[in-house]
């Protein structure tokens, strides 16, 4: 009877990178009809020491769509999201090699402003970081870092990345109250507007859902599908359903692989490796 | 052999699901051939069980409804999970109207019986055969994952088609000649339409079972050979 569920898969024998040729339409069809690659990894791998983390990864992350990561835990989806900020240089004995042109320029590079890089590339993580400081300073701190607005200029800049971060109505009464204070999906919603504040080109999101509940994991996605509309977007998931629901493209990966790169629909619905399939459908391991 | 889920209970369930779906087509199967033998040895008896029989199809087919609902709410299936499911869920709807219109075929069996016999009866067990073969060929490739299988009982239905017109002519014809042919005739006529339907059906699921296999739809057309929409048999010295 289980004959039926093992089917012959010719797709195995595609190469093992098959970009899309045509990238989906997305959520609103018309919208953006031809979107640009924002980020193009090419050839990268990432070293801890000796232990090579990610072999040879090569992929586009298109801009104002959602690319999702996917892969058992140890697979090197977070680390090939923290090679795109350059997070990992403030580790020793971790190297990387390989390009990432962000507009044409490798970010890889060591003449590559690390500053401009990370105001270019925004990133939130799987628990909510807020600082220890006011709800308005959590967002104002990062941009007097970089540039120095006259008081009523940053006050619309506080509001506006609170607006855009779905955060606004629910604490423009209490602004001057601690960050910390606020609940964790609203936490890491302030995470998400202290990232848009500095008007970044890519947020990166690493489980930025993981340690919330479902409602404020449904706020999150809906979230994501509004940035969407303006940023290009990197997110690493344990959740399938969220990458079914939240990205145009997903990237499955396995010890340190890129084992296939699909628009989401095809690596949900009909992926072109048995691996893939294994994975998503939950017979793993 | 494919690798299990980590949720050992998901697998047990889609076994259930697919042993449902055998358990339906061998009744299915069984539920045709007796229709078919009814009207061939004018067997009321036989007639009258297999329209009882048809509950037993239903209660299968709602047994399958209430399985998918679980695994799709629970399990939110994806990839070859959910092709299997949505495939199972198709497949029952066809093999219950499978067995509807082998219903169907008996109880006009039993009506035939109370006439006197008619020539064209002879057609039926021919068509009968047919698409009896079509059915069980059709399970099997579903049982197997056979695409080639099923793709030839898809073809297959063309044969159907040309049985049912010529069979359609020939009933005009003879109800033509003698008014009292009428009623029986008829009732041949749907029945011989029931067992073209079956073959439809047959079709369906191998289009489903390519689906299921290769996850993306058969969408060559199908030749069709069932010209009787559009017949028109003249009585003999009728003017014009």
């Amino acid at each position: 009877m289980t004959a039926i569920l093992s089917p012959a898969r010719p797709s195995d024998a595609l190469p093992p990178l098959a970009r899309p040729a045509v990238p989906p339409a997305g959520h609103a069809p018309g919208a953006v009809p031809d979107p640009a690659v924002k980020a193009d990894i090419r050839n990268v791998r990432f070293f801890y020491k000796k232990f090579e983390a990610i072999k040879n990864i090569s992929l586009p992350l298109y801009d104002r769509r959602v690319t999702a990561f996917i892969g058992p835990s140890g697979c090197g989806k977070s680390t090939l999201l923290r090679m795109l900020n350059r997070i990992y240089t403030l580790y020793p004995e971790q190297r990387a090699e390989g390009e990432i042109l962000i507009d044409g320029r490798n970010a890889l590079a060591a003449d590559y402003d690390i500053n401009l890089l990370r105001a270019k590339v925004g990133m939130v993580f799987q628990k909510p970081t807020p600082f220890p400081m006011s709800i308005y300073d959590n967002i104002a701190f990062g941009i007097r870092l970089y540039e120095k607005p006259p008081a009523a200029e940053l006050d619309v800049r506080v509001e506006e990345a609170l607006q855009r971060a779905a955060l606004w109505n629910e604490v423009k009464d209490k602004l001057r109250q601690s960050g910390l204070g606020l609940s964790g999906g609203q936490q890491q919603r302030l995470c998400i507007a202290r990232a848009i504040a500095l008007r970044p080109e890519i947020l990166l999101l690493d489980e930025p859902a993981s340690a919330l509940d479902p409602i404020s994991t449904s706020k999150i996605e809906d979230l994501i599908h509004e940035l969407r509309s303006d940023y290009c977007i990197a997110i690493v998931t344990h959740n399938m359903q969220q990458a079914a629901r939240t990205a145009d493209y997903t990237a499955f990966m396995y010890l340190g692989e890129l084992v296939e790169y699909d628009e989401t629909a095809t690596i949900f619905t009909k992926p072109g490796k048995k691996q893939t399939e294994d994975y998503v459908t939950g017979r793993f391991g | 052999m494919p690798m299990q889920h980590t949720a050992k209970t998901f697998d047990e369930e889609l076994k259930r699901l697919q042993s449902l779906i055998a358990r339906m087509g061998g009744l299915a199967e069984q539920q045709l051939a007796d229709a078919i033998q009814a009207v061939a040895d004018r067997d009321t008896e036989r007639a009258s069980a297999t329209v009882r029989g048809d509950q037993k199809v239903d209660d299968l087919e709602r047994e399958v409804d209430d399985l998918v609902v679980h695994i799709m709410a629970l399990r939110q299936p994806v990839a070859v999970d959910l092709r299997a499911i949505l495939s199972a869920l198709k497949i029952s709807a066809d093999l219950e109207r499978v067995a509807d219109y082998a219903a169907n075929v008996a109880k006009r069996a039993i009506a035939l019986n109370q006439l006197a016999p008619v020539r064209p009866v002879h057609a039926i067990p021919r068509m009968g055969q047919v698409v009896k073969e079509m059915i069980k060929d059709v399970l099997d490739a579903y049982v197997n994952g056979d695409v080639p299988r099923a793709v030839r009982v898809w073809s297959r239905d063309e044969e159907l088609d040309e049985m049912y017109s010529s069979l359609f002519r020939e009933l005009l014809t003879y109800m033509m000649e003698d008014a009292r042919n009428i009623t029986a005739s008829t009732h041949l006529l749907f029945i011989a339409k029931n067992i073209e339907r079956i073959g439809d059906h047959a079709t369906n699921i191998a289009e489903t079972i390519y689906f299921l296999v290769e996850g993306r739809p058969l969408r060559e057309a199908r030749p069709k050979h069932d010209e009787t929409s559009f017949t028109v048999v003249k009585p003999a010295g009728a003017g014009r």
